[in-house]
């Protein structure tokens, strides 16, 4: 949880006011993505395959080669080539992909969507079960339900996704045919839908095509539910631990010598505090269902960011894999930042410090 | 006088490793509306004599009683629907640290509107909330009202929990060491605004302190707590003819302006006591 | 005294019966824990499977048996998880592929936490620029999702098993600095640190002969919990075929491996699935248990 320190560095800091922590912020955020561009860079470096052959393919003269070898500045020493990179991919460019033959971005472009479709579908499922399981959990804790949460809980954290997918495929599709198979729509609607957000279930939706809606809707419910079950497993997990933190504080038993009522207590005071910490793991989970997209992709042949790259891995195109990888951990960092504003705005310690002395 | 709250052999005991264990073994007293203070070292189960009254007892802790009973009312085993209308209402706690005792993500003024809401109208509760921070003697009430507790001084902050635990006017209070976490100079005012209250509306008080002294000046009557037992009662006024060793004890480590006393007493401890 | 009021006892006379009456007490509150037990018992069983493989497994892992007749059977009495598409009796092939599993753990564990270990103690006990730099790499490895790094370190070092290992442990130390580096704050301003100091000590030697061993128990824990999740992604890289090569007999692998008999021979893919799932549950489900007895605050 990258978070977290940054968090109590700045609650413990003299200088406190929001906007230098937002100034701060940004720039480790800038730090943190010229990493990512140092690493991949690193990687791009370290990989056994001549960039310029990729480049001019293997029937080029030894001109064309020289040429490409001083156009893609080789000759120069490795910061200078580390500079050039950062500066071609601040403009937009990723490199072509060996395998599509496109440039990158525009890859990465068509691709991004479908992941991001079913990461929101999953993380709406994983939430919206996984914060009340999460809160039963809690109440009821060391009971029966308590038990069959977690273990629930670490079944999810110790099933291999790609593996569940199989199965899932195995049951719900073939088996029982509930739902449909591999892709994220039919061919008979694919082009009936005219792609505007790139969100399938959106556009059909705002396009009143119900059936198109329907369809979609049959292909996504079963990676999104397989993906939502992972992240419903941390879910559930950390809303129990802090809402066991929380009922153990003293204001709750203000609030029950108040007469609050118990269902208020849980849901008013005990969630609204540990809704605070909630955020960071929600958006966590989210991006961490990148992660898992890449493998359940693969598995429901779902064309987005996961299988993109796994594609790219196989034939060893690197521009697309290290595109890929950069996009991915940019995600990664924005949710982070996300979340740290989040994090910011609701809780009123850090929102506002008006001493009233 | 009619007893407003009846105890009698009142236990509490948590389990542990080595069977359960008793917090407080036996306690009985009668209270009107007056003024009662239990006095006792830390661990002698002053303050858990102070929730099982209301039946806060933490789990997996187990109160129980001969008798236990507030205006008629037999506590032992009341429904959550009588607990409803008691907790806020009738009965109401005080507690030590306001850091901690309030919701630390909702205004002063959503926390006293959701104790007022127990006895009025939606409309009423915040004209009854605003004056009540003004009775505790808060100067700018509006400004408290909208603020959250983290920007409260703890003095400020208790003030507003006794607004909040007042705001029903409930029949009985228990406080518990409300003045432990504040500057010495904020204690006084603290207490003289709790003092001023108290008397006001005429409800019978359960002061709890290890403060001797500040009891004393404070209660009517005081209550001698040692390791979950009652050692002794006495009038306040009395308490300088205290006949058990504990609390000549007590009262002879409270130190005088005239006067050096050297050496310096130890108080004295007896397992005999605690049998 | 019986050994156990001996351990048990609160008043201890020396502080080894001190360090083993602890130790006594967290037992029984492991043993207490069944879920906890039976974590214990998967681990102890997949260790134990994987050192006696040869004599487990009844067909040879690698070597087929008749591609005429043998090929995609299902599970029988003569192969209990059935064969796949090279007739190879896929009970045998799980087994061995304990001593895969097995080996990618304990080489992570030896890869990453002495990386972890020193770049967080060095950077808790110098603190100052070094701190910063040392903390703000750590994070910067963070910001990428472990699965997604590693591939990327695979790809470019090619596939294989060893790459694997070495791509996953260098995705896996940072949270062992941060912890480490949280538990050297904790430690480097004591009044012992001071005392070595001022005999004169050098910043390694305090480093790793003082400071290192304070941190390692509960980074070795950490490690612990974490290795659900190095097996998982191990199986994962293998799956997308940048982990071990055919035709060793990794699990991940031969889910790939039966993608394409799913429909109608659903064994080939399903039992090395399941083996993974029992595996890394076992290790979750410890980990659990020793959180909760380890972090009383935890515990409710």
């Amino acid at each position: 949880m990258t978070g977290l320190p940054l968090r109590s560095r700045w609650r413990d800091s003299a200088i406190s006011s929001i906007s230098w922590k937002i100034i701060s912020l940004l720039v480790t955020v800038a730090v943190t993505f010229l990493g990512l561009l140092f690493i991949t860079f690193m990687i791009s470096r370290l990989i056994p395959v001549d960039p310029v052959l990729a480049a001019v393919g293997d029937r080029a003269s030894k001109s064309t080669y020289d040429k490409m070898y001083l156009e893609m500045g080789l000759d120069k020493p490795l910061w200078q080539q580390f500079l050039l990179y950062v500066q071609s991919i601040l403009s937009g460019n990723l490199g072509n992909s060996f395998l599509s033959k496109r440039p990158v971005v525009e890859d990465l472009r068509r691709a991004f969507p479908a992941t991001l479709e079913l990461a929101t579908v999953s993380i709406i499922i994983g939430t919206v079960l996984g914060i009340p399981l999460g809160i039963l959990s809690a109440v009821k804790s060391g009971k029966l339900v308590d038990q069959v949460v977690r273990v629930v809980g670490l079944i999810g954290y110790s099933v291999p996704i790609f593996w569940l997918g199989l199965v899932g495929l195995l049951v719900f599709y073939a088996r029982l045919g509930w739902v449909e198979g591999p892709g994220r729509i039919d061919i008979s609607y694919e082009y009936s839908v005219s792609p505007s957000t790139g969100l399938l279930l959106l556009d059909s939706a705002m396009q009143g095509q119900w059936d198109a809606f329907r369809n979609v809707f049959s292909h996504i419910i079963l990676p999104a539910s397989l993906l939502g079950y992972y992240s419903l497993a941390y879910i559930s997990r950390m809303t129990r631990s802090f809402m066991l933190t929380e009922l153990g504080q003293e204001y709750i038993t203000t609030a029950r010598v108040k007469g609050v009522p118990e269902w208020r207590i849980i849901w008013v005071h005990a969630l609204r505090n540990a809704a605070v910490p909630l955020v960071t793991v929600v958006a966590l989970s989210y991006a961490s269902l990148l992660e898992g997209s890449v493998l359940t992709e693969t598995v429901f042949s779902w064309p987005g960011l996961g299988q993109y790259l796994t594609n790219s891995l196989q034939v060893a195109d690197m521009n697309a894999v290290l595109g890929g990888t950069l996009l991915i951990g940019a995600i990664f960092v924005c949710l982070n930042l996300l979340s740290d504003l989040l994090y910011n705005l609701l809780d009123p310690r850090v929102r506002r410090r008006v001493a009233l002395r | 006088m009619t007893a407003l709250l009846t105890v009698d052999d009142l236990r509490v005991s948590f389990p542990t490793r080595n069977g359960p264990t008793e917090v407080v073994r036996g306690v009985s007293f009668q209270l009107g509306r007056e003024r009662l203070g239990i006095v006792g070292e830390s661990g002698s189960g002053k303050s858990q004599t102070g929730r099982a009254i209301l039946g806060l007892t933490p789990p997996p802790g187990k109160a129980t009683a001969k008798r236990l009973e507030f205006d008629g009312i037999d506590l032992r085993d009341a429904s959550v629907a009588t607990w409803r209308s008691l907790r806020g209402i009738r009965i109401s706690l005080i507690m030590q640290d306001p850091k901690f005792s309030l919701n630390p993500v909702m205004t002063i003024g959503r926390q006293l509107i959701e104790a007022a809401r127990r006895t009025s109208g939606r409309a009423e509760a915040k004209d009854r909330a605003v004056a009540m921070l003004e009775a505790v003697q808060i100067r700018d009430p509006r400004r408290v009202f909208d603020a959250y507790p983290h920007e409260l001084s703890g003095g400020m902050g208790q003030r507003a929990m006794i607004a909040m635990m007042l705001i029903t006017e409930p029949d009985l209070l228990i406080a518990d060491e409300p003045t432990s976490a504040l500057d010495v100079t904020v204690q006084i005012e603290v207490l003289r605004i709790l003092d001023r209250l108290v008397t006001e509306r005429g409800m019978g008080l359960i002061f709890i302190s290890h403060d001797l002294r500040l009891v004393s000046s404070f209660c009517d009557r005081v209550l001698v707590m040692y390791a979950g037992r009652m050692v002794e009662e006495v009038k306040a006024s009395e308490l300088a003819q205290a006949k058990h060793p504990y609390t000549q004890g007590l009262f002879k480590c409270l130190p005088t302006i005239e006067g050096d006393v050297r050496p310096l007493p130890t108080l004295q401890r007896d397992a005999d006591w605690a049998r | 005294m019986s050994d156990r009021e001996w351990l048990l006892t609160e008043q201890p006379a020396s502080r080894r019966q001190a360090r083993l009456g602890q130790a006594y007490r967290r037992w029984l509150a492991l043993r207490r824990n069944g879920l906890a037990l039976v974590g214990l018992g998967i681990v102890v069983a997949l260790i134990l499977v994987a050192i006696f493989a040869p004599l487990l497994a009844p067909y040879d892992p690698i070597a087929g048996g008749d591609l005429r007749l043998d090929r995609l059977l299902p599970p029988s009495w003569a192969h209990p998880f059935g064969t796949d598409d090279l007739a190879r009796d896929i009970f045998s092939r799980v087994i061995y592929g304990s001593r895969l599993t097995l080996m990618v753990v304990i080489l992570v564990a030896l890869i990453a936490t002495p990386i972890g270990l020193l770049v967080g103690t060095t950077a808790g006990y110098l603190g100052g620029w070094v701190d910063v730099v040392l903390m703000r790499i750590t994070d910067i490895f963070l910001a990428f999702p472990r699965l997604v790094l590693a591939l990327a370190f695979v790809a470019a070092l090619g596939p294989g098993i060893e790459n694997a290992i070495l791509a996953i442990a260098v995705t896996s130390w940072p949270p062992y600095a941060r912890l480490a580096r949280a538990e050297t704050l904790t430690v480097r301003d004591s009044d012992f640190i001071s005392a070595i100091r001022l005999q004169g000590a050098s910043s390694a030697r305090i480093l790793w002969g003082h400071v290192t061993p304070l941190c390692l128990s509960s980074v070795i824990v950490r490690v612990t919990l974490d290795m659900a999740g190095i097996i998982l992604t191990a199986a994962g890289l293998g799956f997308l075929g940048l982990g071990a090569q055919p035709p060793l007999p990794e699990w991940g692998a031969m889910i790939a491996g039966g993608r394409r008999f799913i429909i109608d021979q659903w064994w080939v893919s399903t039992m090395p699935g399941v083996a993974i799932f029992v595996v890394s549950l076992g290790f979750n489900l410890l980990g659990d248990g020793l959180r909760d007895v380890l972090d009383p605050k935890a515990r409710k």
